[in-house]
């Protein structure tokens, strides 16, 4: 393949970088609700990135590590934002805070399991931020209206993953719909928490999208996924939560100390 | 390896993927990739040939499904056309009195 046949350019995009130069200092508020989006994504990020060379297919290893990276670029907007109320950068929020410090809903620290339990994640997430981003990209708050518009198309393709594979390990063999299903059991009791509103959301009228308002469109656009898969919509035991009050599962204070341990051992490392 | 998946009966089928970087031009053969249906095959495409904002369109063939010309009967296939000027247009003199030529 010669090298002039593909046209390749890096394109426009809002990024990180730009939130952090451009962005006004938002407010106490506003920077808390930005750090729990932040901390949703930059955790589910963090767990993702363990199937770069694991998982079934090398295909499937770029398929989650793109995915993983995007989020991650969506972790680095909000996190960006939010440390301008407080003159931090995104670094310090990611890699200097403690584990009650840290305020996404406990589904994103949930472990990866196996593939299925992997995808059951996905598909809870994805479907989860698509109705938040949609959204939030009608929010009064400029910089949260952008960071949700660029986060929505990338969002939209990770529910299209998570959908194709939830529709081939529920029908395809005895082994893979026993798994999806149970990992869809270990997972959607998590689900709950994301749809909870609080003090902070309701501060925020018009600048953040109310949790619970999410809901019609989570369960009306999951339920047409489970038809198709012929899987009942579960139901049953939920998760206490907190995770935006920081109260987490065993699993996150695990997953921080690999994710911290480099910047904290060599402050300021660069490469 | 011997996990599901692993056995080589159990291995995804190969298809051939064809990106077209933009309006106006041809679709061309980017290369191949495993996939277990055409629809993954297609999502896989994008995510290892067009990361680099490389194209506007992708078509995947199962590779199962190409015909190829025999390397051994490279002479019969291609040699024929060496030496066969008037096929083309240059061999042809320009007649007097055609315009737009």
């Amino acid at each position: 393949m010669s090298e002039t046949s593909f046209q390749v350019s890096v394109g426009e995009a809002f990024t990180a970088e730009d939130v952090a130069e451009a962005a006004e200092k938002p407010t106490e508020q506003v920077a808390r609700y930005a750090l729990r989006l932040g901390d949703d994504a930059l955790i589910l990020a963090q767990q993702l990135g363990w199937w770069v060379a694991r998982a079934p297919e090398l295909e499937e290893d770029v398929a989650l590590t793109n995915i993983a990276l995007d989020q991650l670029g969506h972790a680095r907007a909000f996190l960006s934002y939010a440390g301008l109320a407080w003159g931090k950068t995104e670094d310090d929020l990611a890699y200097f805070r403690g584990e009650s410090e840290f305020v996404n809903a406990q589904l994103f620290e949930q472990p990866n399991g196996d593939f299925a339990q992997t995808i059951a994640r996905q598909f809870v997430a994805s479907h989860f931020q698509f109705e938040l981003y949609r959204q939030l990209q009608g929010s009064a708050n400029a910089t949260l209206a952008a960071i949700a518009a660029k986060a929505l198309k990338e969002v939209d393709y990770h529910r299209d993953h998570a959908d194709q594979w939830m529709l081939r390990l529920s029908l395809g063999t005895d082994e893979s719909r026993r798994r999806m299903l149970r990992g869809l059991e270990v997972i959607w009791p998590f689900v709950e928490e994301l749809f909870r509103d609080d003090e902070l959301t309701d501060s925020l009228k018009g600048v953040a999208a109310a949790p619970s308002s999410l809901l019609e469109g989570f369960e009306k656009s999951t339920a047409a996924v489970f038809a198709r898969c012929e899987i009942e919509i579960p139901a049953g035991f939920v998760a206490r939560g907190g995770g935006r009050l920081g109260q987490h599962t065993e699993f996150l204070g695990h997953l921080l100390a690999e994710m911290q341990v480099l910047a904290r051992e060599h402050p300021g490392a660069t490469w | 390896m011997s996990s599901p998946g692993g056995g080589e009966h159990e291995t995804w089928p190969l298809w051939e993927v064809f990106v077209r970087a933009s309006r106006g031009l041809s679709h061309l053969h980017a290369g191949s990739l495993h996939a277990p249906d055409a629809e993954m095959a297609l999502r896989n495409a994008r995510d290892l040939y067009t990361r680099r904002n490389e194209g506007v369109s992708i078509w995947v063939v199962p590779s199962s499904e190409i015909t190829t010309s025999d390397p051994d009967e490279k002479d019969a296939f291609f040699e024929s056309p060496k030496g066969k000027r008037y096929r083309h247009a240059g061999y042809y003199t320009e007649a007097e009195g055609v315009k737009h030529l």
